[in-house]
């Protein structure tokens, strides 16, 4: 065979895929409409735009692979505005104008809470990417985000094992997930031998801009001779202003550190960092992370964004575990039939961008490791800790008084939300 | 012969300096060697062994590696110190002190800290320079000694009181000295001396260690002694808040004062319920962004007076914004209050949803001057630059606007207009333009006061949304039409909330702040100062 003989093969081998791919195409079956609620406008854009384009990637990278189930896939975007009524009404036009086979979607747990009967009464698939409260278990949402133990509670022990805290400030945001939160760490931290006198509560208002007196209060509250940390709930733009704060009042991070649950590197981008080196966060995913898979999908990503120092984050990281499970499932189900999906999701197992696997539990939580980083110079940051292996997310938390009996498996015969253990019957408090 | 044996002599005296120097030196290599290796609990034993070496060239190693600018050079594992300099790192061997060229980040491994070991290098810098030549370095290790004092640096500690000179940092030495004391197993007497030099002190660094003292002592009369050091300290602090809150009140009231004064001249005396007020304010920080954006890729030297260009252009910029807006919309709308509020609010959307357009939904990052970072001590209240600054200039625009107001003709006519429309029109004042220019006038004022929040604030589409019902608030309480009674609205409201937040928290705090107003405007419909007279009908 001469080199011309191979090239010709080639082009022959290469024109009958092209036409086997158009063919199936022409065929008529449609493409698979996916549908993305994320907030384009209003207060949540500043985060919800990152993950409005990072599904477009997905779908692009998946089609270029020749989609699902030898179909395309469509992305259906829609802009419930950071507006909580208005996502129940899109998400309902997603799944009855629409059709689409899943969602992915949602920020805040005030939204989740507003789509989810939605979701049950017309029997869609969401995938909620963001750490959240816990205290929920939906059979049509699968939650790729974090649950309180797989995010707030190693950050708490990280504290208390490497740093010696032992005086505690929870300051938050005043909504559900930081109220939540903030109700199980204390139940915790009690658990563990802390005093009442040693825990300082702290909510603010939604974009709180003056924060002042708050960091003199924290300043005050750490000047007790016990080292002091501030456990931070608070969410979306607030934090700018009170990080320079901190700084400006001179709180260093030896002194007293701040570990926070909503502070990424997609944060991070509008702070200058320097004063801040050394501050934590606790997620399941940093950028810094080095390893093939996340280094591909960084570049990938900046290449889709146009822009060489666009940054990542663990939200979009859930959403590539999100829509990888859902491919796998849809596969493994061979329809986009919601009940089949549902069915073919529990077990799936998908690689994650921390060099592990991650896979979807009974309870629609997915296995994740939590990693504790610090802020540095750059905006981005250094793992200082790691979990061995993987947290299960566990949806009803144990240090609660009105979810510890209760657990939630999908699975048949149970398939039940809230079972309670201890009265041996499905439903119990809780949603 | 006398001679040779001599030089002999000389020699072998040379080979053992030398070899005792190469063996210094080889020990302080495999020290430095060791901080690059192993966890982090390696890492802390090495930084003891490198503190304890007493050489001299430990401290800045072990600053650098606080710093985390030490480094390991990839390809041949010498261990550098590399200081940022453009896009790359010059790079000094850390050993020898000697220069050893450039390189990228990608080249080398950084050694990693985390905030554990920053501490335990902090302290032990701390000990290291106590005899450094620089008064303030010396004060700085005292600092840091007297936020985690070592037992074991008691020795050094006596040894520099001994030869300090500089008086204030001896005082720092002896407090230091005192917070070490109580944290070592010295007698009884020997704590309680040191008790009331801790005391004396008077600052939240002192309370904090004599509530150590307190919580760790073993003997009763220690923990007394230092139990009432602390209640002593606490009261003083005490007095000290009510101040700081004063101050916070006033810093807050700035704010409002910056954010409602133009609203003070569209709303309060033209009339018009202006949404799109705070989308003024929003171009105002937009503006400060590109402005810094320029300097920053053509002119770096001129960044420190980035803020000052970004006055002018963002008073054209937000002031043009509200002429067009006049003179596109509102025009057609006096005297239709409602029709007034919705065209506004649509607006806002539109401007907030244009401004998301070009820059993105991300918040942009505006930078602080040097002259506005920082902070200074007013005895126990810490007051930073950038706040005093804000005071200082939301004091200038409003003396600035009333001197405008009172003394210009535009002034003038623009009062002649708002009290009486047709009587100014026929002695020939061309109300039209006189009413665009006031509009431009309260916009541009909206766009000064984005240039000053956007140092505090989120430099987001949204910024201006967070402050426009707190300018209606300020304006309505402090008596629409009224610039005085914005400034003096602005700062009680400042005040109260700042003195409601500690006790009731910040979200209970404005809503109380809110009830408040409500009944004081039913007490007084016309808020603090009503304009008297012919003219408010």
């Amino acid at each position: 065979m001469n080199l011309g003989t191979i090239m010709r093969t080639g082009l022959v081998a290469a024109g009958l895929l092209a036409s086997a791919a158009t063919g199936a195409l022409a065929q008529g079956a449609p493409p698979i409409k996916v549908g993305i609620l994320h907030s384009l406008s209003g207060t949540m854009a500043i985060s919800e735009t990152t993950l409005k384009d990072v599904m477009l990637m997905l779908i692009e990278e998946q089609n270029k692979k020749g989609g699902v189930l030898g179909r395309k896939l469509e992305p259906v975007v829609v802009d419930p505005a950071s507006n909580w009524p208005l996502f129940a009404e899109k998400a309902r036009e997603l799944l009855q104008k629409d059709k689409v086979a899943a969602v992915f979607g949602c920020w805040t747990s005030v939204s989740r809470k507003s789509v989810l009967p939605v979701f049950e009464e017309l029997n869609g698939i969401l995938f909620y990417p963001v750490q959240y409260e816990g205290e929920e278990s939906s059979r049509n949402v699968f939650y790729t985000g974090a649950a309180p133990n797989q995010q707030a509670i190693p950050a708490v022990d990280y504290l208390m094992a490497n740093e010696k805290v032992q005086r505690w400030v929870l300051a938050g945001t005043d909504y559900v997930y930081p109220r939540t939160t903030n109700k199980i760490l204390e139940a915790y931290l009690k658990s563990k031998g802390v005093a009442q006198e040693d825990i300082l509560i702290n909510y603010t208002p939604f974009g709180h801009s003056d924060w002042q007196s708050i960091v003199a209060d924290i300043k005050k509250f750490g000047s007790a001779g016990k080292k002091t940390a501030v456990v931070s709930t608070i969410n979306g733009d607030a934090n700018v202003p009170f990080y320079k704060e901190l700084g400006n009042q001179g709180i260093k991070a030896k002194d007293i550190p701040v570990v926070a649950f909503s502070v990424g590197e997609e944060e991070l981008a509008g702070i200058d960092t320097k004063p801040l080196v050394g501050h934590l966060a606790a997620w399941n995913y940093f950028q810094s992370v080095k390893n093939p898979t996340n280094e591909a999908f960084i570049k990938t990503w900046q290449t889709f964004t146009k822009n060489p120092k666009r940054v990542t984050n663990d939200p979009m990281e859930a959403h590539v575990i999100g829509f990888n499970m859902w491919i796998e499932a849809v596969k493994k189900a061979g329809t986009t039939d919601s009940d089949a999906v549902i069915d073919a999701m529990i077990g799936v197992s998908v690689p994650n961008l921390t060099g592990g696997y991650s896979a979807m539990l009974p309870n629609h939580h997915i296995t994740k490791p939590v990693l504790i980083g610090e802020i540095q110079g750059n905006g981005q940051f250094d793992v200082v800790s790691q979990t061995n292996g993987l947290v299960l997310g566990d949806e009803w938390s144990d240090y609660l008084p009105d979810s510890k009996d209760l657990i939630s498996d999908w699975r048949k015969p149970m398939n039940c939300g809230n079972f309670n253990v201890a009265t041996g019957k499905c439903g119990g408090k809780g949603k | 012969m006398f001679l040779f044996r001599s030089l002999a002599v000389l020699f072998s005296a040379l080979a053992s300096l030398t070899i005792a120097v190469a063996a210094l030196a080889a020990d302080l290599q495999s020290l430095v060697t060791n901080l690059t290796a192993g966890s982090f609990g390696d890492r802390e034993t090495a930084i003891g062994a490198l503190a304890s070496s007493g050489d001299a060239r430990a401290a800045p190693i072990l600053e650098a590696l606080g710093a985390g600018q030490l480094y390991v050079r990839t390809s041949d594992k010498l261990v550098v110190i590399g200081k940022p300099s453009g896009n790359q790192l010059t790079l000094t061997e850390a050993v020898s002190g000697a220069a050893a060229g450039a390189a990228t980040e990608s080249e080398l491994e950084r050694v990693r800290v985390n905030n554990r070991l920053r501490g335990i290098i902090e302290a032990a810098v701390g000990s290291l320079t106590l005899m450094s030549p620089d008064a303030r370095v010396r004060r700085g290790a005292a600092d840091s000694l007297f936020k985690r004092p070592e037992p074991a640096a008691l020795g050094p500690l006596d040894a520099a009181i001994a030869g300090e000179k500089d008086a204030r940092v001896k005082q720092a030495f002896t407090e230091a000295r005192a917070a070490v004391v109580l944290a070592s197993d010295a007698t009884a007497q020997q704590k309680i001396d040191a008790i009331g030099i801790v005391r004396d002190r008077g600052d939240r660094e002192a309370l904090s260690v004599l509530q150590g003292a307190a919580n760790n002592a073993k003997e009763p009369e220690v923990k007394a002694a230092a139990l009432a050091a602390a209640e002593t300290v606490r009261q003083t602090l005490a007095a000290w808040e009510a101040a700081q809150n004063v101050w916070y009140g006033i810093s807050l009231g700035s704010v409002l004062l910056l954010a409602a004064i133009g609203l003070a001249i569209t709303f309060g005396t033209m009339g018009v319920i202006n949404m799109a007020h705070g989308e003024m304010v929003m171009l105002g920080a937009y503006t400060t962004f590109v402005v810094q954006e320029i300097i920053r890729t053509s002119a770096p030297h001129l960044f420190d007076a980035s803020l000052l260009i970004a006055l002018p252009l963002a008073f054209l910029v937000a002031g043009g914004v509200g002429i067009l807006i006049e003179r596109g919309i509102i025009r057609f709308l006096y005297g239709r209050p409602l029709d007034t509020l919705l065209a506004t609010w649509g607006l806002s959307l539109v401007l907030q949803q244009a401004v998301r357009s070009i820059f993105g939904s991300s918040n942009r990052e505006v930078g602080a001057p040097s002259w506005m970072s920082g902070a200074f001590q007013v005895g126990q209240i810490n007051v930073t630059y950038g706040r005093l600054w804000i005071v200082i200039f939301a004091l200038i625009v409003f003396a600035s606007l009333i001197l405008l107001l009172r003394k210009t003709s535009l002034g003038l006519y623009m009062r002649a207009v708002t009290q009486n429309r047709p009587m100014a029109s026929a002695v020939g004042i061309r109300t039209p333009r006189v009413d665009a220019l006031t509009f431009g006038l309260g916009s541009g004022i909206a766009g000064l006061a984005g240039v000053a929040l956007s140092q505090i604030d989120n430099v987001s589409p949204n910024l201006g949304q967070g402050y426009i019902i707190d300018s209606f608030m300020v304006v309505v309480f402090g008596g629409v039409g009224n610039l005085f009674g914005t400034l003096i609205g602005a700062l009680t409201l400042g005040v109260v909330n700042k003195f409601l937040e500690p006790y009731a928290g910040a979200v209970l705090g404005k809503i109380l702040v809110l009830v408040f107003i409500i009944l004081f405007i039913q007490r007084r419909p016309r808020g603090l100062f009503a304009l008297k007279g012919r003219s408010v009908e």
